[in-house]
């Protein structure tokens, strides 16, 4: 059965294949796109000795909407809507990214209130992604409960996201130069209650998880990716900070009002899936800090910088980064000088972070498969743009 | 006939044991009957108790609180069309769910209800059943090889790995329990099912509770072993959904895949009826020692009855509170009717000549759905093991520990003999 009828057949061209008592056939498994657990249209083709795999090929492309290039025919601002498609679970982080980008070609800052909107709005985001994760995450491993409590409580935050630019999920929430929305009334009680509330829910997600023997089992010293290999692969995001590496933009390169706030990196050790796990939880409780000291000091004033009305930048290019919730999001833009960018070039993290799959799953068992293609928390809107 | 009946109901004895071969068929269509109603009656709990730990709501639709949700999915599931892949082995496919629902029904034959109430009384009972139900494992491997496809095929690889390791801890279990029957003071080791309740009545004591914590070990162990047996949460990797998307059953359509899905809970059903039998008393009512004397007989005898009428008050209820609109109308009278009926069993129930003999197949029933709620309890609790983990459990914690558990029950069992044969000392 191993042989043949695939299209590709020379695919995996792999050289592991280890001495065995037995001689047993390698079995070449086809996984997605269609697939409960590949998050959405990815497909791995695996080379199987029984439940072991050898090798893996990531195949990607099937959601490819040609976002780069739509930017080349559209305005500064039209294209923004655009980028909240790539990681539609982390919208906001998508169009906050842009917008920086824009504004430091275009040379001007957002004003204080403004930055400090945008910080709540990433942070409530990052908290949202990081829960889209935590459910589908366990849910792969096979525990069906924790998705049910983190969107109910994911649905606290699309709520906030609906009152303040009436969207939930492509928020288009900023602008370049600013912000178009003024934060509705209540907006500041409901980040507080949201804090506050939120706390014990991470309590219970933990309480379901963390100490839990199988959940242990399953992602304890599975998909281990040492420091120098994240660094080699360019993996990035949380992914990187569980291989002990303490790199965060929001600390290293301070963007918006970051430099302002007490927080901390959560960083891990053995860079399993088990230390991925606790930074991302660590993390969520971290943006809560931040939420919390950014609702105490947000200052008054305008929030809208002054931007002309048609944006056309001068000749010259920028590259420009965040931290998203999956990593390293960065936006190089050309700028030709015209009304329309002549390149934009999205670097994003799933994609990047995609490439370590093979690195992890080597020698491992179909089941951790599925645990690391969790745990790398791709979406795939944003592989393949 | 009347005599017939009359006759039956004043025997003491199973019909099998009575060579009456029509009461024997009888009981076996009540018991298939039985088992299917049970089996539709726990797809509805499943989801809904499964719901209502997920804090979501599950079926509230088709009929009140989606009471008929069962009978609505059975009705698409036959109607659906009937897919069988082009390179499968034609024959095997067909047979493969025929296998496995026929190996899950047919250990229900021996399954006591009650003294009287089971089909036959074997006295090799719980060695049959064990037999029997091993055969399922078979139907589970020929469907995936017969599917030729890569997904079924792993699904019953692991299947056929899982259900073969766990049998060992299973049956070493059971047997410390088989050993305890003979423990007693009057009358000796027994593999008959019947006979196994049988001994605990004339012990006084369920063998969970037998020589504490041997006892309590081994149907630790067998509760344990019996979810991996039937491939449900957390040992449901033959069918882990979010690796091998429906294991062996993921080339199965229609009703083909039915009979897979009736076969999984009937399995469900029937081992959880051992660990009854064997561990917690059978058909036995509880604290038989505590509260004994036959007020508390009387009492414990009203139980069956009062149960079912207080659903029906609940049911009542909820018609008392369904909102006063045209559009709920026939989900009101859906749910008194409903009610209507628990109530009328629950009356029936009640009548002393019923009472009596209805009693013991309510307490089994109840033991049995208490294994059911743990079922679907730990599949909304627990992630799932990996195949290597499992394997792990199986063979270097659950059969060392069954095994010592079997030789410490046996030592105890025959320690005045040894103690005689060490010291010299006759009794």
């Amino acid at each position: 059965m191993s042989d043949g009828k695939f299209n590709r057949p020379d695919l995996l061209d792999l050289d592991t294949k280890e001495e065995t008592f037995l001689d047993t056939t390698e079995m070449v498994l086809n996984m997605g796109p269609q697939h409960p657990s590949t998050h959405g249209v990815l497909r791995v083709i695996l080379k199987l000795d029984g439940e072991k795999v050898l090798g893996t090929e990531c195949i990607i492309g099937y959601l490819h909407r040609g976002v780069e290039k739509i930017a080349e025919n559209r305005t500064y601002a039209m294209f923004n809507p655009y980028v909240d498609r790539m990681d539609y679970v982390a919208a906001v982080s998508n169009g906050l990214g842009y917008c920086e980008a824009v504004e430091k070609l275009l040379a001007v800052e957002a004003p204080p209130r403004a930055q400090y909107i945008r910080v709540l709005m990433t942070e409530l985001c990052r908290i949202a992604s990081h829960q889209v994760w935590l459910g589908t995450h366990a849910l792969d491993i096979g525990a069906l409960t924790p998705v049910f409590y983190a969107f109910r409580d994911r649905e606290e935050i699309l709520k906030i996201f609906e009152k303040y630019c009436g969207a939930r999920l492509t928020t288009h929430a900023f602008r370049i130069g600013g912000c178009i929305y003024e934060t509705y009334e209540g907006f500041e009680q409901d980040v507080k209650v949201f804090c506050e509330k939120f706390l014990p829910k991470l309590d219970e997600y933990e309480e379901l998880l963390t100490t839990n023997r199988i959940w242990v089992g399953r992602t304890k010293g599975v998909g281990i990716l040492a420091a120098e290999d994240c660094i080699a692969l360019g993996v990035t995001g949380p992914v990187l900070r569980a291989s002990g590496v303490e790199w965060d933009l929001r600390k290293k390169q301070p963007y918006e009002a970051y430099s302002k706030f007490q927080f901390d990196i959560p960083t891990g050790l053995n860079g399993d899936t088990y230390d991925r796990y606790l930074v991302r939880i660590q993390e969520m409780r971290q943006s809560v800090r931040i939420l919390q000291q950014a609702i105490e000091d947000i200052p008054s004033g305008p929030i809208m910088a002054k931007v002309p009305k048609v944006i056309k930048p001068a000749l010259g290019e920028v590259y420009h980064s965040i931290e998203a919730p999956k990593g390293e999001l960065g936006y190089y833009i050309v700028s030709d000088g015209s009304t329309q960018p002549y390149r934009v070039r999205v670097r994003p993290p799933s994609f990047v972070n995609l490439q370590a799959l093979d690195k992890m799953v080597h020698g491992m068992l179909v089941a951790d498969v599925v645990a690391v293609i969790g745990t790398l928390d791709i979406v795939l809107g944003e592989v393949d743009r | 006939m009347l005599d017939a009946i009359t006759k039956y109901l004043g025997s003491n004895v199973t019909p099998g044991e009575a060579g009456s071969m029509f009461w024997a068929t009888i009981y076996i269509l009540l018991i298939t009957a039985g088992v299917s109603l049970a089996v539709l009656a726990m797809t509805w709990l499943e989801r809904k108790i499964l719901a209502h730990m997920q804090v979501r709501m599950g079926p509230m639709r088709v009929g009140p609180h989606g009471l008929l949700q069962p009978f609505a999915d059975a009705l698409k599931l036959l109607t659906k069309e009937d897919v069988i892949p082009e390179g499968a082995d034609k024959i095997v496919f067909r047979l493969a769910p025929v296998i496995v629902m026929m190996a899950a029904f047919t250990v229900f034959i021996v399954v006591p209800f009650g003294r009287t109430h089971a089909a036959t009384d074997m006295n090799i009972g719980i060695l049959f059943m064990l037999g029997v139900s091993s055969l399922g494992v078979l139907g589970v491997i020929t469907g995936g090889w017969a599917s030729n496809s890569h997904y079924p095929l792993m699904g019953s690889l692991r299947s056929a790995a899982q259900m073969v390791s766990y049998e060992v801890a299973m049956g070493l279990a059971i047997i410390s329990a088989v050993l305890m029957t003979s423990l007693g003071t009057v009358g000796t080791g027994t593999l008959s099912m019947i006979g196994i309740v049988q001994a605990q009545a004339d012990q006084h004591v369920w063998f969970v509770f037998k020589l504490f914590p041997l006892g309590l070990m081994a149907f630790v162990i067998f509760a344990i072993a019996m979810i991996a047996e039937t491939n449900r949460a957390p040992f449901d990797l033959p069918e882990a959904e979010s690796e091998l998307v429906a294991g062996f059953m993921t080339e199965y359509s229609g009703f083909r895949w039915s009979l897979f899905f009736l076969a999984e809970y009937t399995a469900m059903l029937a081992v959880s009826s051992i660990a009854v039998t064997l561990w917690l008393g059978g058909w036995l009512r509880p604290f038989p020692n505590f509260l004994s004397g036959s007020a508390w007989d009387f009492a414990f005898s009203l139980v069956p009855g009062l149960m079912f009428l207080g659903l029906a008050a609940a049911c009542f209820l909820g018609v008392l509170r369904m909102p006063k609109i045209p559009q709920f109308k026939v989900q009101t009278i859906g749910l008194a009717a409903f009610g209507a009926l628990l109530a009328f069993i629950g009356l029936v129930l009640l009548v002393p000549g019923v009472r009596e003999r209805a009693q013991d197949i309510f307490w089994f029933t109840a033991k049995v759905a208490f294994f059911q709620y743990c079922y679907i309890w730990y599949r909304a609790t627990f992630p799932r093991y990996r195949f290597d983990q499992l394997m792990k459990v199986g063979w270097k914690v659950l059969l060392p520990v069954s095994l010592g558990v079997l030789i410490v029950t046996a030592i105890v069992g025959v320690r005045q003999e040894l103690w005689a044969a060490i010291t010299g000392v006759t009794r």
